[in-house]
């Protein structure tokens, strides 16, 4: 399957790809609404940016072939669809036991204290473009391809 | 029918997508005791609770049985294997022949030494039926008592709490949670707790449970004499494997059904696997059992491989778990209460009472092998990763894994390499 990649040679740490995330996860889908407001009732960027003294990353979910995740999660609110290959969460069934938070080695799931649930990149699911952080990548520092 | 399986749990789901990811055809049969497919059981606790309605028990949509091509057998209690005629008796009588077993029965809960336990007003919280019962009968309660102040005491004391109940939760050891957290992460939810309004009793076992003429119960006598009202009692101070089976068999039974890392009894074609089998522990490096959720879907997952003839080891089970008291999360995984005389150990401690944060990383030799986390817990993968992946902590990682915000960055570079970033093809 197609899986973001992140190149951390490329990286400059610009936190476009945050934000890319955040209005492509709003109600809005406005930048400075999804930044100004909805962040205020629990927009949480999927995308995760980590810098220390010469590097940066940016993280979200690999969506792992054989996920950490899914098997612990108590409620099924995290399912892995055999067919497209993603690491699928349903919010509604979610009871925020952080299960998942602890299990996964990547970092890749947050938690979403207003809702009381967990926050997880879901690929940007039938967006048009694919994935909003690789669009606004401007370094190709994410790649959204088969490896 | 080539695969049978007993029990409908986690682990029985394991089970099914570990064999139909190598064998698609041919049938499997799950026979379980309880009349629903699998539900979490984590979740009762929220259901008795009210946080979560009765539909969302459940693991799988509707169609998922059909779907893998598995016939699902409800409300059938198996009594006997007959491991020369390869088949199983229920207990209407009725035969079941199998090629591969899977022994996924989990566990039964343990019950104390208190007298009077038979009779009206006592519960067990261990299956969904037990929190059912006392749902019914919640609006007539005013007090209940929930011995063991362990995890699933302390949630299922939570759950009647948040249904307007008044609860004390009543331990022998010295303190709640004696064996998945150490000692200050105790004390702090144990100060949750009790803030939010339950009497905890640490240091004292319930001894007589005391009912009135006409069989009413009145409450329980504890051994230092003193006495708690109550109109319920709750029974929840753990499991115990399920291994009558086995044992009538002639399988190999310990504290579980003892497997090796094939999830395989040695008996010919028959596995076990989750709250019933005792598989190896990859920290402690021995044979345990680990009741825990994570663990028993997995097991079963590889036992289904291996039953499928793909030839698979179990990676080894990892305690862990993850709980929230009222509204504090928690988290602890692998060895968290090392021996304080064995100086290979090394622990790092950090608490911050206004925050109530408390953080508590367990070095052995150059590796992490456990931690305990209260309040923050957002960085609990990261510190898991150090675990599952077995880094080498040298002193300056060491120190910023003390620090409290560890991140992938902190990994060694091929391994990081390996896991975000591989080389196109
Ligand atoms: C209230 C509660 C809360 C919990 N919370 C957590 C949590 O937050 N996190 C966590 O990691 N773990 C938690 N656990 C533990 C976790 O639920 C278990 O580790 C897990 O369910 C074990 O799965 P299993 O498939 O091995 O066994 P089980 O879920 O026990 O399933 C075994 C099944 O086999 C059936 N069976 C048994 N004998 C027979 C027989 N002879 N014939 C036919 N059927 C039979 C039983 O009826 C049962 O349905 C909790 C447990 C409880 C009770
Ligand atoms: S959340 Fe973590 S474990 Fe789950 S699929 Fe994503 S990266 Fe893998
Ligand atoms: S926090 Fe939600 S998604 Fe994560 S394990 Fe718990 S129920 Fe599943």
């Amino acid at each position: 399957m197609k899986r973001i990649y992140p190149d951390r040679e490329l990286c400059i740490g610009c936190g476009l790809c945050v934000l890319g995330c955040l209005a492509a996860h709003s109600k809005s889908h406005d930048l400075v609404l999804a930044y100004k407001e909805e962040r205020a009732k629990g927009l949480v960027s999927r995308k995760r940016l980590i810098e220390d003294d010469e590097v940066c990353i940016a993280i979200s979910c690999r969506h792992c072939e054989e996920p950490e995740c899914v098997p612990v999660c108590i409620s099924g609110a995290l399912t892995k669809d055999e067919v497209t290959g993603i690491t699928v969460y349903d919010a509604d069934k979610c009871v925020g036991c952080w299960t998942c938070i602890m299990a996964c080695p990547y970092g890749a799931i947050q938690r979403d204290k207003y809702n009381n649930k967990i926050i997880k990149c879901d690929l940007c699911a039938g967006r048009e473009n694919g994935p909003a952080c690789v669009e606004a990548c401007p370094n190709r520092a994410l790649r959204y391809e088969e490896r | 029918m080539a695969y049978v399986i007993i029990g409908n749990g986690i682990a029985s789901l394991g089970a099914i997508d570990g064999i139909r990811k190598y064998d698609r055809n041919t049938p499997i049969t799950v026979i379980g005791a309880e009349n629903t497919a699998a539900y979490g059981k984590p979740l009762t606790s929220y259901l008795l609770a009210g946080r979560i309605s009765p539909e969302r028990l459940s693991m799988r949509p509707d169609d998922y049985y059909k779907g893998k091509n598995v016939n699902l057998k409800l409300a059938t209690y198996i009594n006997k294997i007959d491991l020369e005629a390869r088949e199983l008796r229920t207990s209407e009588g009725e035969q079941i022949q199998f090629e591969k077993l899977l022994l996924a029965t989990g566990g039964k809960p343990y019950v104390p030494q208190v007298n009077g336990l038979e009779g009206e007003g006592v519960y067990n919280f261990t299956a969904a039926k037990d929190a059912y019962r006392l749902i019914e009968s919640v609006k007539d309660l005013k007090r209940a008592v929930v011995i063991g102040g362990g995890l699933i005491g302390l949630k299922a004391a939570e759950s009647l709490y948040n249904r307007g109940v008044e609860v004390a939760v009543v331990e022998s050891d010295q303190r709640i949670l004696p064996l998945a957290y150490d000692g200050e992460a105790a004390a702090l939810i144990a100060k949750r707790v009790e803030e939010a309004g339950m009497l905890v009793r640490c240091g004292v076992s319930g001894k007589n449970i005391v009912r009135d003429k006409s069989g009413k119960l009145r409450g329980i006598l504890l051994e230092d004499k003193s006495f708690l009202e109550a109109d319920a009692i709750v029974i929840a101070i753990g499991v115990v494997s399920n291994t009558e089976l086995a044992e009538q068999a002639g399988i190999r039974v310990d504290k579980g059904i003892v497997v090796d890392d094939n999830m395989f009894t040695g008996k010919d074609g028959i596995y076990a696997a989750g709250d019933v089998a005792q598989a190896r522990d990859v920290i402690f490096d021995k044979d345990k059992v680990v009741p825990v959720w994570s663990n028993a879907y997995t097991q079963g997952y590889y036992a289904g491989r291996n039953m499928a003839g793909n030839e698979s080891k179990y990676p080894g089970t990892m305690s862990m778990s993850s709980i929230s008291f009222f509204g504090l999360p928690t988290i602890s995984v692998g060895e968290v209460n090392p021996d304080p005389d064995n100086s290979e150990y090394e622990i790092y401690t950090f608490f911050d009472e206004r925050k109530q944060s408390y953080r508590k990383l367990v070095f052995k030799k150059d590796q992490l092998v456990g931690y305990v986390l209260v309040g923050d817990i957002d960085f609990a993968g990261m510190y898991t990763s150090f675990i599952k992946f077995k880094f080498k902590v040298d002193a300056i990682t060491r120190k910023r894994l003390s620090q409290g915000e560890p991140d992938v960055l902190m990994w060694p570079d091929e391994f990081f390499n390996k896991a975000w970033n591989p080389d196109s093809k």
